[in-house]
């Protein structure tokens, strides 16, 4: 038994009989912990291998193993994030970021009698992502950048040891995204958990990711495993240093290689 | 800024009486005989002659089409919460949905006076199965179009059905349930009225087909506009109802 705490073995996925392949032959190995990027043209799968992990799809072929055993249904307490930060617009921001305590064990059970703690932890992590004087608002009296920070909260508040990001900033500014990034790697650096970020983004790949996986155009296969040593915490001088692009340029060829493949 | 205010409060009556006068006018310069089309005037004298009657069957209509309203809402609440919730059920229901909404009310009343006589049963009966039909409709789409990302956010926290149901499927379909309501409760007076004209000896339907009977016409549009004037009053309680209860649908702002 190995000691990683996600693992795919040789695991193929097709939507539906007679479909072709939408994930071809993958292994993965992603250690606790550990902050991994996907890369890949549009359409290659990417969000499928975050389905599979996280249980709400099975594989067609092979296994998935997350802390140890087989996934078979949808895992009970993965944190995830998409583009869109589908918020409740008829639920303050708070409200919106406490509303995984209401569905998680023991949590919900708990979440009545101990409402003020709750708030409490919610406003310190809302505080974190400089939400704080905004905890009443709603969704819509937030902006896009905003909307994504309590999304984040919302995927954090009841402390995942899996994170799952679907292009969670693609929508955003530039300015914003970097700051997002920024936050990001701070919550992570307190106190790790494991992230799998998808991305067509290959900076954000570059700055937040220990590992890197570029995938083929579908069906979706993994190329590459590209290790990221950069040094810790990473900041906006670091995106202008020489490893950074270089590690970026060298991203950008394998994707042109799969794209022209 | 509040002139414009006050302008807008202002709107619906100007053009009601707008209606009227125009209407006055026509029948009086082409000298339309009453028992074609009498003036507003007149039917309004006539209605206030008449006014203890009319009270007494519009207040049976309103009675009769609340009732069947209330059926209505109980069972379309029911009936859209299982076949927005499951494809299964939307596929074995919908088809027969739309086939029983296509079928003409007024069709369904003599087989109602059959199985139940004449009266106040069979009204209730047209009411709600006239109106049902636009509530189950809504809810079922309210809770269908779910996003699915944010399903795939529950379930991967560990949310069953029920949770989902309750968390965000209910509170999302809020807004198209009570848009519904409003369209429900105008198609409530048409199928009492309906009713009541087919086979009833009370109600304001029965009311005007018993004063047409005696070419009393301006009683009859006397009744239209008794029907009228509870349509609006019923369809503006549910239009306040749904702004003070899904304020969030219109992002804060009151006025839409």
């Amino acid at each position: 038994m190995s000691n990683s705490f996600v693992e795919l073995n040789d695991v193929k996925l097709r939507y539906s009989e007679g479909d072709e392949l939408a994930l071809d032959t993958t292994n993965m190995k992603i250690d606790k912990g550990e902050f991994i990027a996907v890369v890949g043209p549009s359409g290659c799968g990417k969000s499928s291998l975050m389905k599979l992990v996280s249980g709400l799809m099975p594989p067609t072929e092979g296994n998935v193993i997350v802390d140890g055993k087989e996934v078979s249904g949808p895992l009970k307490i993965v944190g995830m994030a998409f583009q869109n930060p589908t918020l409740l617009p008829w639920r303050t921001t708070l409200d919106n970021v406490l509303l995984p305590m209401e569905i998680v064990k023991p949590h919900r059970h708990r979440l009545r009698k101990h409402r003020a703690e709750y708030e409490e932890r919610a406003r310190k992590l809302l505080a974190t992502v400089g939400l704080e004087g905004h905890e009443d608002k709603y969704p819509w009296e937030l902006s896009g950048g905003m909307q994504q920070r309590a999304s984040l909260c919302r995927s954090l508040i009841h402390e995942p040891d899996l994170l799952m990001l679907d292009e969670p900033f693609g929508a955003l500014d530039a300015f914003t995204r970097e700051e997002l990034w920024d936050i990001l790697q701070n919550l992570w650096m307190i106190k790790p958990f494991t992230v799998i970020l998808v991305t067509h983004d290959l900076r954000e790949a570059a700055y937040l990711a220990d590992t890197i996986y570029v995938m083929s155009k579908r069906p979706g296969k993994i190329l590459v495993e590209r290790e990221n040593t950069l040094p810790r915490p990473r900041d906006q001088e670091t995106t202008f240093t020489q490893p950074f692009t270089d590690l970026v340029h060298e991203l950008r060829s394998h994707i042109r290689d799969v794209r022209e493949s | 800024m509040k002139k414009k205010l006050n302008l807008r409060k202002a709107t619906p009556w100007l053009s009601a009486i707008g209606l009227f006068v125009l209407w006055e006018l026509i029948v009086r310069i082409f000298n339309i005989p009453p028992y074609v089309l009498p003036t507003p005037s007149e039917s309004i004298i006539v209605g206030w002659q008449f006014h203890e009657a009319i009270w007494m069957h519009a207040y049976h209509t309103l009675y009769t089409t609340l009732a069947g309203f209330a059926i209505a809402v109980v069972f379309g609440v029911v009936l859209g919460a299982l076949v927005g919730s499951s494809r299964a059920i939307y596929d074995a229901a919908n088809p027969l949905l739309v086939g029983f909404n296509s079928v003409p009310k007024v069709a369904l009343v003599p087989v109602l006076v059959m199985w139940f006589g004449i009266g106040t049963v069979p009204a209730i009966i047209t009411a709600f199965l006239i109106s049902f039909f636009p509530i189950v409709v809504n809810v079922a789409t309210g809770l269908a179009t779910l996003e699915p990302e944010l399903r795939d956010v529950l379930r991967s926290l560990g949310a069953t059905r029920r949770d989902i149901l309750i968390k965000v499927g209910f509170p999302r379909a809020m807004p198209y349930f009570f848009a519904s309501l409003k369209v429900a409760i105008t198609l409530a007076f048409v199928g009492s009225v309906i009713s009541e004209t087919v086979a009833s000896n009370v109600g304001v339907g029965y009311l005007m087909l018993s004063a047409s009977s005696k070419f009393n016409m301006p009683l009859v549009f006397a009744g239209l506009l008794v029907i009228a004037v509870m349509g609006i009053a019923m369809y503006e309680i549910f239009n306040v109802i749904e702004r003070r209860s899904t304020k969030w649908a219109n992002r804060g702002n009151p006025t839409n």
